[in-house]
This record gives structure tokens, sequence and C-alpha cells, in this order.
């Protein structure tokens, strides 16, 4: 087990910390009598921490549970262990009447931007939904600020009553940001916010997202499995496979030289614009798949499939810790760190497979 | 201007701001129920089936109105005018009687008019509250899970399974027929195949983001059910319970028909169509204009239903085309059977397949 203090920043500056955060969901079988025959590890021992107006963002593939990460944190889902604190308060597995206030000030924005909108309701009910849940206004009040609100993130406050099928993905998405912001949040849960759109409308919805961050002074945990996504709006990165955190730290060090292989495996799997640098770099291919949750591999969760992974890997679980020649806040879960210059490439296991 | 005019220009184009706002009222009022309502209307088979409805509607409200016009209340027998020298019911046309009398000498088309009241009545009312219960214990069921699925489920399952008319039959003998037994009878029998689907809907609407986002703004759980999941809920109710009420209305005939239900000397379908069953050897129109009245009233109400399910969901019409024929042919089959009156009550049930009838 890891320090969480050990690992965050002085704890006066974070809005939220997550310590050994575990979820576990039970898998059951049977017919009339269920069972729980394995549990889902889904996150496992997760500690991070968000800086107050900062943006931390949180990369993996899908199934290694950041999502369920931020539901845990937005208090969506029950936690099985650890502990979540936003804003200096233990808001781990409050009663929904003692969440209440505290969902004024976490709020979500989901991935897809038709399926988080209901279809059967008007963008002026579903963006007044917050004001009205939590009666802060009514009446023409509320309209008034629903359509400041629409004003702001971009569009039309004249299609107020409209549905929603009547916008593109990207309008659609901008309804959501309205609705994560009406209550003035101060953190906001961005679970792949633009995954599911365009290119060009990606961009739009990031510039919006960093123009909010900037007016309201807001605090985001940003999850996206696009690397380029994340640096381009994060202040620190934290990587995820299988439940825990491989590697975390700023965004510069953690891109520029990673320590973690899975880091640098994906890394060197992201596409790159120029087509030079493209033929110039060395892919690292994994072998086989990530591996099932419900029984994941003994000691380092990634030695299956890791190029460097020697007899130990697979005994012992690596501590998420600074390694030699990174800063304090540079940490990684390896017991053979990447070295600068290193060849993974050409290393270990790829001609095996 | 068209339709999909409207929706070209309604876009952030760089058009006129004034003609965009024009458009963009316009295009707020066209909700679903106006979409469903231009789709209906193209309908021609839901339209006739609607005409036939509002009919039928209207001939039960203004009953007393052809009282006054032919003097022949509904419960007054005419021995003289109304029955022949051998004590039978007179044809149609007969001394003012239009679709002749009925065995005590009564004025049939009067009775008929009569026994629509009650009908549709009762057919609108238990519909009514078996979609409201349906809809209730759907949704909890849905919404919430676990242990309190698993009760309801299984309650609404050993509903769905109880052989009702047993029910009925036990009901009228123990607290005597009446109109509230039968009706309470019909609605505790109409709520669970509509619980059945509000659950399974429940279930796949709940596990969309924006349940998850309600949550996440602190809605409680009654909340999203009625405003989140509810609206999305309304169309296929709403086919259900169009086609569940002339299936309340054969049931309320059944049990007429088995002297369970509304009991002489108030008229009903079913308690005329017993009472036929005397002279149908030689008074053809006793029971056939009321077996006609129950086979144009059921069979309207089930091809409105099918129309409205085609409207509210536009791709149902090129899917599912060889289904709702399919469908259309075996409803069909089940209103001539509840028309055959003859036959034995069994066939007259609602929902026995006359295979496993007695």
């Amino acid at each position: 087990m890891s320090d969480p203090l050990a690992q965050t920043a002085p704890a006066g500056d974070d809005l939220v910390r997550v310590e050994n955060l575990v979820k576990h969901f039970p898998v059951r079988a049977g017919g009339l009598i269920r069972r729980t025959v394995g549990q889902v590890h889904a996150v496992d021992d997760v500690s991070l921490s968000i800086p107050r107006g900062k943006t931390l963002g949180l990369v993996g593939e899908t199934g290694s549970g950041k999502s369920t990460l931020a539901r845990c944190v937005a208090g969506l889902i029950p936690v099985t262990s650890g502990r979540v604190i936003f804003d200096g308060r233990d808001i781990t597995n409050l009663s929904r009447g003692a969440m209440r206030p505290v969902r004024r000030e976490i709020q979500m924005i989901f991935q897809d931007p038709y399926s988080s909108l209901n279809p059967r309701r008007r963008v002026g009910a579903i963006i007044g939904d917050p004001f009205a849940i939590h009666k802060t206004a009514t009446g023409a009040e509320r309209k008034r600020q629903v359509q400041e609100l629409m004003e702001r993130v971009g569009l039309n406050p004249e299609h107020y009553n409209r549905f929603p099928a009547e916008f593109s993905g990207g309008q659609r998405q901008r309804i959501g940001v309205a609705r994560a912001l009406a209550l003035k949040p101060k953190l906001i849960i961005c679970d792949e916010p633009v995954s599911a759109l365009d290119v060009s409308i990606q961009a739009q919805v990031l510039n919006l997202l960093a123009d909010l961050q900037r007016d309201y002074g807001l605090t985001y945990l940003f999850i996206a499995h696009d690397l380029e996504v994340v640096r381009h709006v994060s202040d620190s990165v934290a990587v995820m496979y299988l439940g825990r955190i491989g590697e975390s730290g700023p965004i510069e060090p953690v891109y520029g030289s990673p320590r973690h292989p899975y880091t640098a495996a994906l890394l060197s799997a992201a596409p790159a614009a120029d087509p030079d640098a493209a033929a110039a770099r060395q892919r690292i291919i994994l072998s086989g798949d990530v591996p099932s949750p419900i029984d994941p591999p003994s000691g380092c969760r990634f030695h299956p499939r890791c190029p460097k992974a020697e007899a130990v890997c697979g005994q012992q679980e690596p501590q998420l810790e600074a390694k030699a020649g990174d800063t304090a806040t540079h940490l990684t879960a390896c017991h053979f760190p990447v070295q600068a210059g290193e060849n993974l490439a050409a290393a270990g296991r790829s001609e095996l497979t | 201007m068209s339709v999909t005019g409207l929706e070209f220009a309604g876009q952030e184009t760089a058009a006129g701001e004034a003609a965009l706002d024009a458009d963009a009222a316009k295009i707020q009022g066209r909700s679903q129920w106006q979409l469903t309502w231009r789709r209906l209307r193209q309908d021609k088979v839901a339209m006739a089936a609607l005409a036939v409805i509002a009919i039928m509607i209207l001939l039960a409200i203004f009953a007393p109105a052809f009282v006054t016009i032919t003097h022949h209340p509904p419960n007054i027998a005419y021995p003289n005018t109304g029955e022949d020298a051998a004590g039978n019911p007179v044809a149609p046309g007969t001394n003012g009687f239009w679709l002749g009398t009925d065995g005590t000498g009564r004025d049939l088309f009067i009775r008929i008019l009569y026994g629509a009241r009650i009908s549709l009545f009762v057919g609108f009312v238990t519909t009514a509250i078996g979609a409201v219960a349906g809809v209730a214990v759907g949704l909890m069921a849905g919404y919430f899970g676990g242990v309190v699925d698993t009760v309801l489920a299984r309650f609404t399952d050993a509903v769905l399974a109880f052989p009702y008319v047993v029910l009925a039959l036990a009901l009228a003998v123990v607290l005597g027929p009446s109109l509230t037994v039968i009706m309470g009878v019909i609605a505790f029998f109409s709520w669970a195949a509509i619980a059945r689907i509000v659950r399974g809907q429940t279930l796949s609407i709940k596990e969309k983001e924006y349940i998850e986002a309600a949550r996440s703004l602190g809605a409680g759980p009654f909340r999203i059910m009625f405003l989140d999941i509810l609206p999305n809920l309304l169309a296929p109710v709403l086919v259900l319970a169009t086609l569940y009420i002339p299936t309340a209305v054969v049931f309320e005939a059944t049990l007429s028909y088995l002297g369970l239900g509304i009991q002489p000397p108030t008229a009903s379908w079913g308690n005329i169509m017993a009472d036929a069953q005397n002279f149908y050897q030689t008074s053809w129109w006793y029971v056939v204009f009321p077996a006609m009245a129950l086979l144009i009233t059921t069979l309207a109400f089930n091809l409105f239903g099918d129309g409205i399910r085609d409207a509210m969901d536009p791709r149902t019409e090129r899917v599912f085309a060889a289904g709702r024929a399919r469908r259309r042919g075996r409803r069909g089959k089940r209103q001539v059977l509840a028309d055959d009156s003859q036959s034995g009550p069994s066939h007259v049930a609602p929902y026995i397949p006359p295979a496993g009838g007695s």
C-alpha cells in the first residue's frame, strides 16, 4: 500500500483528494438465488489529487476503470473502500440527503451527447433541471438564467423550446456543458466529453471548456483515451491500467520521458501528425489483450504484456513512487522503469509474438 | 413552406435573422405528438377506425336522444307492438322498432345503445386504472430493481398466470354481480401486461446517460421516474392502452354473457347476447346486431391502436410491415371468435386461445 499523503501536494491546495479508492463489482450467477462468484476489480487502490483550478487528465484503455473512478468521485456509485475528500470534506458514501449540497459543487459532462440528453424533454427543461432540483430559480428567472447559460456556451437562446434531436452533436455537447455549469460547481468531471465528436468540433468544445475554466476557476477531472486531447487540456495526467494507476505526474515529464512501459507503449501508438515523425517513431507493439479485471494478474498488472517483465514483476506489486532522476510529482509504479533513450520496441517480447 | 424547408431554414446559417426567428417559433411547436398526429392522419385505416370509435361514443352519449325520437325507453317492454302473435321478437323495421325487439318486446336498437354506454365506460375506465397502476408498478420494479423488482415482477407474473375467469366467477358469486365488481376484476387483470412492458422499458432507459445526469444533479428517484423516464414510455403505454380497451370491452361482455356482469334489466351487449341464445333460430337480428356492435367496436380500437403504434415510430411502417399484417390477421380472428357467441362461453373470453377452451 502506498502512503497517500506522500504523493499529494500540500492538502490545502487540493480541491479533490482520492485516497486508496477501491471499487469492486460483484459478479453474480444463478437464477433465483443469486450468489457472488467473483469480483470485478474495476478500481483498485487508487490515490490521486487535483489542485484547485487545475485539470487532471485520466487516460487508459476501455475497461481500465477510469469511468468507474469518475463515478465514485461524483458519488454516483458507492465506494468499496478508501476515501474521497472534496473541498476538505470526506464525501465517501454519503447518504442521498447529505450528498445533496455536494451535488451542486460536483457536476459531470458525459461522453455521449445523444444518450446524455433526454430526447423527450425540451432543451430549456434539460438545462433548467439543476435549478428545479435545487430550487434556486423558478419561472421567468429560471428561463432567464437558462438562456444566459445557453448564450455562454455558444447556443442560440431562442432555441430554448427545441428538442435535443434538433441539434447537432457538438451543440448537444454544449447543452450538456450548460447543464453542468448551471449550479456554478467547483469540480466538473468530464467523462470523455469529446470522444464522440468530430475532430473539428472537438477543438471547439475543448476551447469552450478551457474558457469556462479560466472564467469560473473550475477544476476538471478530464477522462479520455486520446492522449493528444489530454495533453492539450490537462495540467497533469494519470495513466490507468486495469484499475490501477501506472504513472502519474505533470504533463511535460510524463509525455516527455515516460517511465512506465505501458505509458511508453501508449505514447508510441498515438498517431503523429507529421508523416516524417510518424515514419521515424518506434512503435511498441504490446502482445495479448487486457486481462480480465475479474481475475487480474498478480504483482504488477501489466507484467503479462510488458516487454521488460521479469520474475519479480509477477510476484511483487510495484509501488507508485518517484523514480531516480524524476521530480517528486512524477510517480511511476514499475520495478524496471524505462530509461531515457531506451528502445522498448526492440526489447523483450516483441520478437516472441 | 414545406416541412423540410422549415428544418433547413431553422439551422444556423447566415440566413436573415427575422426569418430564422419566425421559423424557430414554428419549429418549437412541432412536438412528438404533433408529428404522430401528422402521420396518423395519413393512415386511412386508422382514421376510419377513429371515425367508427367517435360514432360509437356519440351514439352512447346521445342514447337518451334516440329514446326521445323512438319513444322506447330501454327497459320498457311492448307486449302489443313488440311481440308477434307467438310471443317472439318482431323483425327490424316493424312498428317503429329500427332493429326489431328482444325476447320481452323491448327496443333492441335502444338497448344496444345503452349497452354501448356500459361497454365503453367499462372499457375506458378500467383501462385508465390499469394503465396508471401498470405504469406505477412497472416503473418502480424497473427503476428500484433488487427486492422491489423481484416482489413486483413475480406478483405481475402471478396475475398474468391467474385464471381470471375463475376469479371473476368466484368474486361475482361471493360479492354478488355488480358494475363495481366487474370493473374491479377487469382493472385488476389489465395492469399486469402494461406493468411488464413498462418494467422492461424502464430497465433499458435507466441505463441511459441522461438518467445518470439527473442523478448527478441530485434528482430523487420519483423525479427521475416521472420526469425523465415516464415521458419516454408514454408512446408504448398509449398504444397498449388503446389495444386494451377492446379487451376490457370483450371481458365485460363475457362476464355479462355468463350472467356475472351487468344484471338485467340493465342492458349490456353480453347479457343481450345471452338472452338471444333462446331466439337465434327464429330472430336472427336479436344476436347479430349486439354481436356486430361488439365486433365493430373492438375491431376499430384494435386498428386504431395499430395505427398509433405505426405513427409513433416512423420505422415500424417499413421494418415491421410484415409483422403488422400478421398481427392484424390474428387479431381479426380473435374478433370473429368473440362474435361467435353461440359456440360457448370460453370462446368469448379475450385471452384464452380456442384450443385451450373447455
